[in-house]
């Protein structure tokens, strides 16, 4: 399977799109070479603003920035922009609502070896309670690309959560993607996995062990975490009548809280959580680490098959 | 709009103080302190120095104001309100709910106010950001932040002055209302922030020092900053905490206190009115 890094297929994507939107305008703190902005920042160096190792101030003036008209885009890691500057990202880019995307790199425990201190396993939950943000986690290189335009036209905060390390090709090129919509992505009758970003690779092979068992299982992609699309997620509650959420983050507050909070509230039925349980990562390879912390592809099939022993309990 | 001349300065200055402390009687909660030692800041920017349009309160083209040290709001909802923004009813309204002027600048909920505000430290960053803005629109907009010296203590001020001068703002000035007190206490004892001229040239801005309650000098200062071309400008402007009224003076405990009828008109009455609520 072909791999790309999704930061990497967002740096390309972001200079490519230079000319279509002559009003975006690119901040950095430092780390432009990682967050791969810098294909952007060396094509057009009079709309690119690098603040040094300085979260906060970045975030501050992007807020300014969209004041005055601009669309900024502040990249960095997803810790440091959802901790280091989760009040700025609040008070003065949510609470006014103004037209700021936040894409981070680094987000989940698929950051691997540079170990918990740059894995952004609770960035999700910070962002999802802030009135105003959209959450856009994209599954793959081709996700990250053909999701770009929508957010850089939607108006108001965006956080574009990306990641590290080289991850699987799922989408074809012809694949289209509407933010706000679930992408089904297999269809299946016995149980249904949501999963966002990198889980949605991994689940895929799930479905795989699962159909070797003879279960049925769907397949949501749920690239846009907030607003949740509460129209899949009831329908494959309904369906289905079980539910595994898969993400690469901690099980609290992220994809599987949102999940639940929608079936908890309209069709109840059993459901699993596959995420980092209320624990810190640490160093290593991604895959070692996805099967330590119980999120790998096994893990989830295991998930979905306790999740329909329960139906009817 | 007309400018006003320095005597009506005075004059609209001595009204917005009235105008500040009956807003926060009416709401029985506020910060009278702060936003009395910044009158004659305020007033100087609306009535004199920014090239604004009551009318047209989103015109582009427009200066912004950040008050930076957001809990002064009423010496900024008073001043919009005498400047046009909206009718000197609304400051009736000040804190209560299902009302435009919030507790602190909310910038959709307010006509005039450029941008919200209020968690301390945050203002100049924003600065930093709208005199980019400013700039790659190719506008002649000026940018002003009103910064508390108390408010110095956040380090993010520092991220946000270092970049204000690698980026050469010279569009961006900010004033820092140095009254010398702050919640807890007077500066110097709870976190000492000087020296403060040394700490801003070393940071690479134009530095001057005068007395904040000096229309003549906060004019000087603003037109002096608009002669700046190559660095941001910062006016370090010397105030009294609580300015106009004898008791709040200088007084650390009237930084977040409401008045009583009776201390309320006493005030009013130094300010040349008699209050009878």
């Amino acid at each position: 399977m072909a791999e790309i890094a999704t930061r990497i297929a967002y740096g390309l994507e972001l200079a490519e799109l230079g000319e279509r939107y002559p009003d975006m305008v690119v901040l950095d703190a430092d780390i432009s070479k990682s967050t791969n902005t810098f294909y952007f920042t060396r094509k057009y160096p009079e709309r690119s603003f690098n603040f040094g190792i300085a979260e906060q101030n970045m975030m501050g003036a992007a807020a300014g920035l969209a004041a005055m008209g601009k669309i900024p885009l502040a990249n960095t890691y997803a810790v440091f922009a959802s901790m280091r500057a989760c009040e700025q990202v609040r008070t003065f880019i949510c609470y006014p609502n103004l037209n700021v995307k936040i894409v981070v790199s680094h987000g989940g425990l698929a950051v691997g070896s540079d170990g918990v201190t740059h894995q952004g396993t609770e960035d999700i939950g910070t962002m999802r309670c802030m009135p105003n943000m959209t959450i856009v986690s994209p599954a793959d290189g081709t996700a990250t690309r053909k999701l770009l335009p929508q957010i850089i036209e939607h108006c108001g905060p965006v956080y574009y959560r990306l990641g590290r390390n080289p991850t699987p090709i799922v989408y074809d090129e012809s694949e289209e993607f509407q933010l706000g919509r679930a992408k089904l992505l297999r269809q299946g009758a016995d149980v249904t996995i949501i999963a966002a970003g990198i889980m949605v690779s991994e689940s895929l092979k799930a479905v795989a062990l699962l159909a070797a068992k003879g279960i049925s299982a769907r397949l949501l992609d749920m690239h846009t975490i907030k607003p949740i699309d509460r129209a899949a997620v009831v329908s494959a509650a309904e369906e289905t009548g079980a539910i595994v959420a898969a993400e690469d983050h901690n099980i609290i507050g992220g994809l599987g809280s949102a999940v639940a909070e929608v079936i908890c509230e309209t069709r109840p039925v059993p459901m699993e959580r596959i995420g980092l349980r209320d624990v810190f990562g640490e160093s290593g390879e991604p895959d070692a680490l996805f099967e330590k912390y119980s999120m790998s592809a096994r893990h989830i099939a295991e998930a979905a098959e306790r999740a329909i022993a329960r139906k009817g309990k | 709009m007309n400018k006003l001349a320095t005597s009506e300065l005075e004059a609209t200055a001595l009204q917005i103080r009235r105008d500040i402390l009956k807003m926060i009687y009416a709401a029985g909660t506020g910060h009278p302190g702060a936003a009395l030692c910044a009158v004659e800041i305020v007033t100087a920017l609306y009535f004199r120095e920014m090239r604004i349009d009551p009318a047209n309160p989103d015109w582009p083209e427009r200066d912004r104001f950040i008050l930076s040290k957001g809990h002064a709001c009423p010496v900024l909802y008073a001043t919009l309100a005498r400047r046009g923004y909206y009718p000197m009813c609304d400051l009736d309204n000040l804190r209560k709910i299902n009302c435009p002027l919030q507790g602190h600048p909310d910038m959709k909920k307010t006509c005039g106010v450029d941008m919200t505000a209020g968690s301390l430290g945050n203002g100049l960053s924003v600065g930093v950001g709208m005199a980019l803005g400013a700039r790659l629109n190719g506008l002649p907009s000026r940018i002003y932040v009103l910064l508390g010296d108390g408010e110095l203590q956040e380090g993010m001020v520092w991220e946000a002055a270092m970049s204000a001068s690698h980026y050469k703002l010279a569009s961006l000035t900010a004033v820092v209302d140095w009254n010398g007190l702050q919640l807890d206490g007077r500066v110097e004892d709870v976190m000492n922030i000087n020296p403060l001229g040394p700490k801003w040239r070393d940071f690479g801005w134009h530095v001057q020092e005068i007395d904040g309650h000096s229309f003549p000098q906060v004019l000087g200062a603003f037109a002096e900053a608009r002669r700046v071309t190559d660095k941001p400008s910062v006016i370090l402007a010397h105030t009294v905490k609580g300015k106009g009224v004898s008791f709040m003076e200088n007084e650390v405990d009237w930084h977040g206190r409401t008045p009583s009828r009776d201390e309320m008109k006493q005030a009013m009455l130094e300010l040349g009115e008699v209050w009878n609520g």
